[in-house]
């Protein structure tokens, strides 16, 4: 799946490792469960990063937030919306300021709500849907309730044009 | 109403051109029909039985006159001169073709209308009070907060694809014409302390396993509406069931998880982001208030000369009994226009009678008209002198059949003959019943009496709170229906009981008339209602009756 951020395909250095797996050198992307268990690794100067289930409490990831270069969030299909209400509790609550990355059924059409909960790259599912990418996030001028994206809503617009 | 500003227009625009990209996607073949369902779905669009639907939002069940035209436009240029009211307040036109969609969804947004959030597994259009601005029951306008929660709603990024579609009803009144208790959240707004704020009740619904809602909080204070329903929402994406779309309601979740523990939930997400950027301020209260514009009441007398005059007309006097209503300012009244004409299909109006509500509406309504869930329409401000002429407008029209909250205003879904989820016809039902019923003196001595059809257990007639509810179920290919008596959709919510086995399509009207006449037969007096009499005895009395005679 190629993975695009800022709406250009780029290369992703990260390794999925499985759970029982010895961690490469390079960088790295662990289950949830792993870290859980074995906590982060020690001496190790990669990066890392951790694959989520969508049914998982990001709670959980408090503890490593600062630690983490990647949190991959799932869609299995993209009718399952978890992920995003794991997304914004990770940038909004938990203060998560590294790549929040979308795998499974990423679409052209939901990448707008993607990118408003905090998301910043995407292992996209149809190749052909990338050229759309820049095309689908120019798609609305203004948006109606405010989300970590910091995005100008039309609360503020009307507020502006009050104030003016 | 509500009048849309200048970023309401341009995010409309924004939306006609998203899908109308989305539907040549669709044409062109690259978007597949798995793809596109959602996207058209979060636009109203549905694949029926024989063609595509498209329902359009009606906010709160508010519309101009120049809105109810661009229906009539509709129905004309793009459908078979016809709509269907529905139970949230919103039309549905059933032939429409994909191709010529976009369009028609630009024509409608050129008057502000489109079909939003419609259908699909998000926040839906929040219903409220057709009487909303105009009865003196309310504490409050409620189409305020319904206006808050449209905008906040829209286009939700976090809460599009929630586990399942998600109703959100709001009253102000003490009477609860909005069927706030079975919703997935009902809003009922009252005073504390002389602070308005919201009871809040979760987990209400119809379908196959119906529930009246819980309240989960007694007070809201106003000002945290957006977060207190962003914490309900944001608990139930997170953690209501996806395996099993009978099971995906949040009513589900409430009942599986119990209404304390689902409670501490909300309360524990809402602490975390109450004093957020939901906050609803004195300024953004007023931002949305200002673009309400409510009449100038004329100062006008109850009762003028040229009403008195013409109640002396007993079917002036019947209609007016029945489907005129007290407003909140003297000399003023709320009408309701029965879309329930004998043997004909529920809800259901012409292109020729939309343009000619819209002129009504301007001539005496000040070019305001509602959609009621009970599939009627409302004028909410008439002067009452000019009640006569308006009534002699509706009557050549066939919209003043004075049947409202009566046994011929009959609630039905869809049905067999447009949707493909259905199992047995709805609306032939709907029709044969009302023409059994068809003296308006009849039917006024039978007194308050609703009837709920659904043609399956999906329950979009709402047959659960019917006082008499009919549920079609399929049996060896035949068509049955499931009676139910004593449901209430009201302040004092309850589901109906079960009358006995199925009956064939044939038996309904005689079963339905055996109970009417048990009713007559056993009710105390005139004042003691069809509903009251099922409360005081029970099912069985109309069940020995009702199969007795088969």
């Amino acid at each position: 799946m190629p993975l695009v951020k800022q709406g250009a395909v780029v290369p992703d250095p990260f390794a999925r490792v499985a759970d029982d797996a010895a961690l490469p050198e390079g960088p790295a992307l662990v289950p949830l469960a792993r870290l859980l268990a074995d906590g982060l690794p020690e001496g190790r100067n990669a990066p890392l990063g951790v694959l989520v289930p969508n049914a998982a409490d990001v709670a959980l990831l408090a503890p490593f937030i600062g630690q983490l270069a990647v949190i991959v969030l799932d869609f299995p299909k993209f009718r399952d919306g978890r992920a995003y209400s794991q997304a914004r509790l990770l940038r909004e609550r938990f203060g998560f300021s590294g790549e929040l990355r979308a795998a499974g059924n990423v679409l052209r059409d939901q990448v707008l709500l993607m990118v408003r909960c905090g998301f910043d790259a995407f292992e996209v599912a149809k190749a052909d849907d990338i050229p759309g990418f820049t095309h689908a996030l120019a798609a609305y001028s203004l948006v109606y309730q405010p989300t970590g994206d910091g995005r100008r809503t039309i609360g503020d617009a009307r507020r502006a044009a009050r104030g003016a | 109403m509500y009048v849309h500003d200048e970023f309401d227009r341009a995010f409309l625009a924004d939306r006609v051109a998203d899908f109308r990209d989305q539907v040549a996607r669709r044409l062109s073949g690259a978007l597949t029909e798995e793809e596109f369902k959602p996207l058209r779905l979060m636009n109203g669009v549905y694949l029926q039985l024989h063609a595509y639907m498209l329902r359009i939002c009606i906010p709160y069940g508010t519309l101009s006159s120049d809105q109810m035209r661009a229906l009539g436009h509709v129905a004309r240029r793009y459908d078979r001169g016809y709509g269907h009211f529905t139970t949230r307040q919103n039309i549905q036109f059933n032939w429409i073709r994909l191709d010529e969609l976009p369009d028609a969804m630009a024509d409608l947004a050129a008057a502000g209308l489109h079909g939003i959030q419609t259908s699909g597994n998000c926040i839906r259009n929040t219903t409220t009070d057709q009487w909303a601005g105009a009865t003196p029951e309310e504490i409050e306008d409620p189409r305020l907060y319904a206006e808050i929660i449209r905008q906040w709603s829209t286009l939700h990024p976090e809460f599009t694809f929630l586990p399942r579609k998600f109703k959100i009803a709001i009253t102000a009144a003490k009477h609860d014409r909005a069927a706030i208790r079975v919703h997935d959240i009902g809003l009922r707004l009252h005073r504390r302390d002389g602070e308005t704020g919201f009871e809040v009740i979760v987990g209400g619904g119809l379908g196959r396993t119906p529930f009246i809602g819980k309240t989960i909080r007694d007070f809201l204070p106003k000002a945290d509406l957006l977060s207190y329903l962003e914490a309900i929402l944001r608990v139930y994406n997170s953690g209501g069931r996806r395996d099993n779309i009978y099971k995906a309601r949040i009513k589900i979740q409430v009942h599986e998880v119990g209404t304390e523990e689902f409670s501490r939930r909300v309360e524990a997400e809402w602490a975390e982001i109450r004093d957020g950027a939901l906050r609803l301020d004195d300024a953004a209260f007023a931002a949305i208030a200002d673009r309400f514009q409510t009449p100038d009441f004329a100062p006008l007398a109850d009762r003028p000369a040229d009403l008195t005059d013409a109640l002396a007309d007993p079917a002036f006097a019947r209609w007016h009994a029945n489907a005129v209503a007290v407003h909140k300012a003297p000399g003023h009244a709320i009408v309701t226009l029965s879309l329930k004409p004998v043997g004909k299909p529920p809800g259901d109006a012409t292109a020729d009678q939309m343009d000619a509500i819209a002129d009504l509406a301007d001539r005496f309504a000040y070019g305001e008209i509602r959609v009621a869930h009970e599939q009627n329409l409302t004028f909410p401000h008439v002067r009452q002198k000019d009640l006569p002429e308006l009534w002699r407008e509706l009557d050549a029209l066939g919209l003043a059949t004075p049947n409202v909250g009566l046994i011929s205003d009959i609630i039905a879904c869809p049905g067999l003959d447009y949707c493909a989820l259905a199992n047995t016809r709805s609306i032939p039902l709907a029709q044969r019943l009302s023409e059994r019923f068809a003296d308006p003196a009849r039917i006024a001595d039978i007194g308050r009496m609703h009837i709920n059809i659904s043609g399956c257990i999906n329950a979009c007639g709402h047959h659960h709170v019917g006082h008499i509810g009919i549920l079609g179920v399929e049996k060896k290919d035949q068509e049955f229906y499931q009676i139910t008596l004593g449901g209430k959709a009201n302040h004092k919510a309850r589901l109906g009981e079960l009358l006995g086995p199925a009956v064939g399509e044939d038996e309904v009207v005689e079963v339905v008339e055996r109970i009417v006449d048990t009713y007559l037969a056993l009710r105390a007096g005139p004042a003691e209602s069809f509903i009251a009499v099922v409360q005081r005895l029970g099912v069985e009395p109309f069940k020995e009756r009702a199969y007795a005679a088969g």
